[in-house]
This record gives structure tokens, sequence and C-alpha cells, in this order.
């Protein structure tokens, strides 16, 4: 039984392997990438647009309106990165319903590769937000003994993004497999529609936890009055 | 008993035993989410997003204990390294 779409191969040249991992991530970002080009190239700010505009950009918006809802106050700066993460997780799970096709996030390469970017990333914009020293002193609040404790907790939940998206990804494909050995017909097709909805929910958890550890690497701590959220 | 057969059953039995003591606590524990979350949407409706997306956040984190428990149960099952030794040795006698 297969547990991985590294396992599925394609081509191999000495250690250079071809497997389904990389051929299915590589077609996402095509569709990902050509996909918006091609909506986007004639963008119009009246009422009279097309319905790819329309539905860009609800997506768009739709992030903004979440990413600044979890307290980042200026969301064009973290879209990119995070509406990025969302769209290519989702998408990833919503193309399960194209037959021979295996989500990449089912591999734990790629998981780990999504977790390690939000692991570099959030340094980066508590950095370009605070300031090295600022950023650093953080790791020490409140006390000096917590150092420790802080730092192994960025690890580990780094291992917990990578981790839970994994196994959602390969539960999903594993249980439609066995289902498929024992009642082929209407069964499976049931079990895809639930692998569809823990996908779409797997994709909103890991943008909104990156989006929360990026809010907390980048909370200033001048004493004042807290913004009220809008919702 | 020899090696060969003592992995195989310590395998099996442990990789059942994972999963079903396994999903015990976080089964508890959505359960107790989901059942706040509702007495306080209930108290509250126009904090419903705020509370649905929280709500959903806190799922996830406990959903990952019991997917921590199914990756073990898997790995003992389908890539099982003590297991791959007993057979290479076995194959090579």
């Amino acid at each position: 039984m297969r547990l991985s779409p590294d396992q599925m191969i394609f081509w191999q040249h000495g250690f250079l392997k071809l497997n389904a991992t990389i051929v299915f991530t590589w077609g996402l970002m095509l569709v990902l990438a050509v996909g918006s080009k091609l909506i986007t190239r004639k963008l119009s700010t009246g009422l009279n647009r097309s319905r790819w505009q329309n539905l860009l950009e609800i997506v768009v918006t739709g992030i903004e309106k979440q990413i600044e809802d979890v307290g980042l106050r200026h969301p064009e700066k973290y879209i990119g990165f995070l509406g990025t993460l969302f769209l290519f997780v989702a998408l990833a799970s919503l193309c399960t319903v194209i037959p021979g096709y295996e989500p990449p996030t089912g591999s734990l390469s790629t998981t780990a590769a999504l977790a390690l970017s939000v692991f570099v990333a959030v340094p980066l914009f508590g950095i370009e937000d605070q300031g090295l020293g600022g950023y650093l002193k953080s790791y020490v609040e409140p006390t000096v003994i917590m150092l420790p404790f802080n730092i192994i907790s960025e690890l580990s939940r780094t291992l917990a993004l990578a981790v839970r998206l994994f196994g959602n990804m390969m539960s999903g494909v594993m249980i439609i497999g066995i289902l498929l050995t024992i009642t082929p017909f209407i069964f499976p097709i049931v079990m895809t529609v639930l692998g569809l909805l823990t996908g779409m929910v797997q994709a909103y958890i890991f943008s909104i936890l990156a989006a929360v550890y990026i809010a907390a690497a980048t909370r200033t701590r001048k004493p004042g009055p807290e913004p009220v959220p809008n919702n | 008993m020899d090696n060969m057969t003592l992995i195989a059953v310590a395998s099996i039995v442990t990789a059942g035993l994972t999963i079903a003591l396994g999903s015990i606590g976080p089964a508890l524990g959505e359960g107790r989410a989901v059942a706040t979350a509702l007495s306080s949407l209930a108290q509250q409706p126009d904090a419903a997003t705020t509370i649905t997306r929280t709500l959903f956040v806190g799922l996830a984190m406990i959903e990952s204990i019991a997917i921590y428990c199914f990756v073990v149960s898997m790995i003992l099952i389908f890539a099982n390294p003590f297991w791959n030794h007993v057979i290479a040795q076995a194959t090579t006698k």
C-alpha cells in the first residue's frame, strides 16, 4: 500500500527522481500562476466585470478580512505569503476530484517544506516590524528562564503544522484506497466528499495558524488602548 | 517465539492500541469544545464569526493529537523499521 505520492516515480536518472509529488506540485503552481495571469489581464473597476475577476476579488477580499480579524493591521503586507499558502493547500485538496491525481500535500516533504517556510517567515516579519533587538527581546519575555521554552515552542509548532497537514491529507487518501477494496461503489464517493471538506478546513487552519504566529511575533508592546476589532 | 514473530505481534498490537486509545481523548475534548461554542453562540449570536473561527482553530489543535497517534500507527504497519530489518535479515540468510 502506497503511503505517499513520493513512491510513485515517473522517471529516474541516477539519484534524480521525478516522482508524483514533484509533478503534481508543479502542475498546481502552473495552474495558479497561469490562471491568475490570464484573469488579471484586463481588469475593470466598474460594475461590468468578468466572473473570473469576480471570483478572484471574492477570494482576495475574504483572505484580507480574515488576516485583519486575526490582528495583523496591514494585511497587504502579509497577504502575499498567507494567501499563497491558503490557495496552494486548498487547490491541492480540491483537485482530488480529478481521477489519477494524488494531493502533493499527502507527502511529508511538501508539508515539511510549507511548515519550514512559515518557520522562516515568522522571524522575518517580526524583525521587519520590530527590529532585530525588539524581536529577539520577545524571546526572553516574561523572564529569561522562559528562553528555552520559547525556542522549543517555536520548533514544536512548526513540526505540528507539518504533521497535522500531512496526517489529514494522507489519511483521506488512505481511507479511500482501503474502501475501494471493500465497498467499491458508493461509499468511497462519500469519503471523497469528506476528504474535500477536511482538505478545505486544513487549508484554512494552516493559513490562520501562520497568521496567528506572525501576529504574535509582530505584536507591539507599546502601552495604550487596544484597537477594537470590527466584526 | 523467535524474533520475527515477536516483532510482528508487538507491531500489530501496538498499532491497534495506539489508534484506539489515542482517539478517545481528542474526541472527548472536541465534544466539550463544540458544546461550549454552541452555548456561547446561543448567548451572543452576533459574535458568531469570531466564535466559529476560534472553534475551528481549537478543533484543529485538538485533532492534531489524534493525527499524531494515527501517523504512529501507520508507521508501525507500513514503514516499520524493525520489521524491515528483520525481513532483510531473513532474506539474506
